[in-house]
C-alpha cells in the first residue's frame, strides 16, 4: 500500500494504483487517473460505465463481472472495449476509485 | 510495473466442455487485462467454432477420473447430458457464459479466433461451417508467425 497525490489530495492505492478507500475518491481524481491510463477525455459513455461499476461495488461489495457489465451497464461489450481498450472492467474500476475486480470473467 | 504480458496465443485442442472452458476463460481474461489474445482451434477443439456443434459441447463422463464416478456409470445414456446441464448451471451462477455467448464475448472484446488448417482439411470444412467470429484458417506456420513476441498456451 502506498500513498499518492491525486487531484491535490493524498490517497491510499495498491501496487497497481487502485484506490483502497472508495470514499476518498472524487471525479477529478477519476479524470486524472484516466489521463494517466491513456484516456484523454472521459465522455458521457465512459462515465456511464464508471458510475455503474462504482455503484455496483458500493451496493454489493463486489464489482460486476465483464459479462454483467456488458449486459446491465447499458454499454455493450464491443463499445466497452472501444471506450477502455486496456480492459474495461479493470480501468473503469480504477478510474471509479474502487478496488481491482476479482472476477475471472 | 514489473514485466507484463502483452500478447497470448491460446491453442484449444479438446472438444469436451471441461476441455474448452479453460482456454476460453484465459482468452477472455487476457482481453479483460488489455492483453492481445489469439485463439487457435484445432482437432476436436474445432467444435467450439463450428456453427452446428457450438451448442452441443458436453462434459466427458467416460474415462474422466475428474468426474469421480465409475466409468460404467458415466456410460449410462443421458449421463453426459446431465453432467453438462449441472456444470452449465453452476457456471452460469458465477457468470461464466455458455460457449456460444463466450465466443461472442471474446469476438466483441477484440480477441481473434482462428481455425487450424490441418483439421479443416481433415474434416473437409470451409469458412461457411464456422461462426462469424472466426477470422480465418491458419496453417501451423502462420500460427507461429502470428504468435511471435507473445506467449503460447496449449490447452
Amino acid at each position: 500500500m502506498t500513498t499518492v497525490t491525486l487531484a491535490g489530495t493524498p490517497v491510499e492505492v495498491d501496487d497497481e494504483g487502485f484506490l483502497q478507500k472508495p470514499e476518498q475518491w472524487t471525479r477529478e481524481m477519476g479524470e486524472e487517473m484516466a489521463r494517466s491510463a491513456g484516456i484523454e477525455k472521459l465522455t458521457e459513455r465512459h462515465w456511464q460505465v464508471i458510475d455503474f461499476m462504482r455503484k455496483t461495488y458500493l451496493d454489493t461489495g463486489a464489482a460486476p463481472s465483464m459479462r454483467a457489465l456488458g449486459k446491465t451497464s447499458g454499454v455493450a461489450i464491443k463499445e466497452l472495449y472501444e471506450l477502455f481498450p486496456k480492459g474495461p472492467a479493470k480501468l473503469a474500476a480504477k478510474i471509479g476509485g474502487i478496488p481491482k475486480p476479482r472476477g475471472c470473467v | 510495473m514489473a514485466d507484463s504480458i502483452e500478447k497470448v496465443s491460446i491453442v484449444i485442442s479438446k472438444g469436451s466442455l471441461e476441455g474448452v472452458y479453460p482456454g476460453l476463460i484465459m482468452g477472455n481474461g487476457a482481453r479483460m487485462e488489455g492483453i492481445e489474445a489469439n485463439l487457435f482451434f484445432t482437432f476436436f477443439g474445432l467444435d467450439v467454432i463450428r456453427k452446428n456443434r457450438i451448442d452441443k459441447i458436453k462434459v466427458g463422463t467416460v474415462g474422466n477420473p475428474g468426474m469421480h464416478m465409475p466409468t460404467w456409470i458415466g456410460a449410462i445414456p443421458g449421463m453426459s447430458w446431465l453432467a453438462t446441464k449441472m456444470m452449465s448451471r453452476q457456471m452460469d451462477k458465477i457468470d461464466i457464459p455458455p460457449v456460444r455467448e463466450f465466443i461472442e464475448m471474446i469476438g466483441d472484446s477484440g480477441g481473434k479466433l482462428y481455425a487450424c488448417q490441418a483439421t479443416v482439411d481433415m474434416y473437409g470444412l470451409s469458412m461457411d461451417d464456422f461462426v462469424p467470429q472466426v477470422e480465418k484458417v491458419l496453417t501451423v506456420g502462420e500460427f507461429y508467425e502470428l504468435s511471435a513476441g507473445g506467449e503460447i498456451i496449449f490447452t
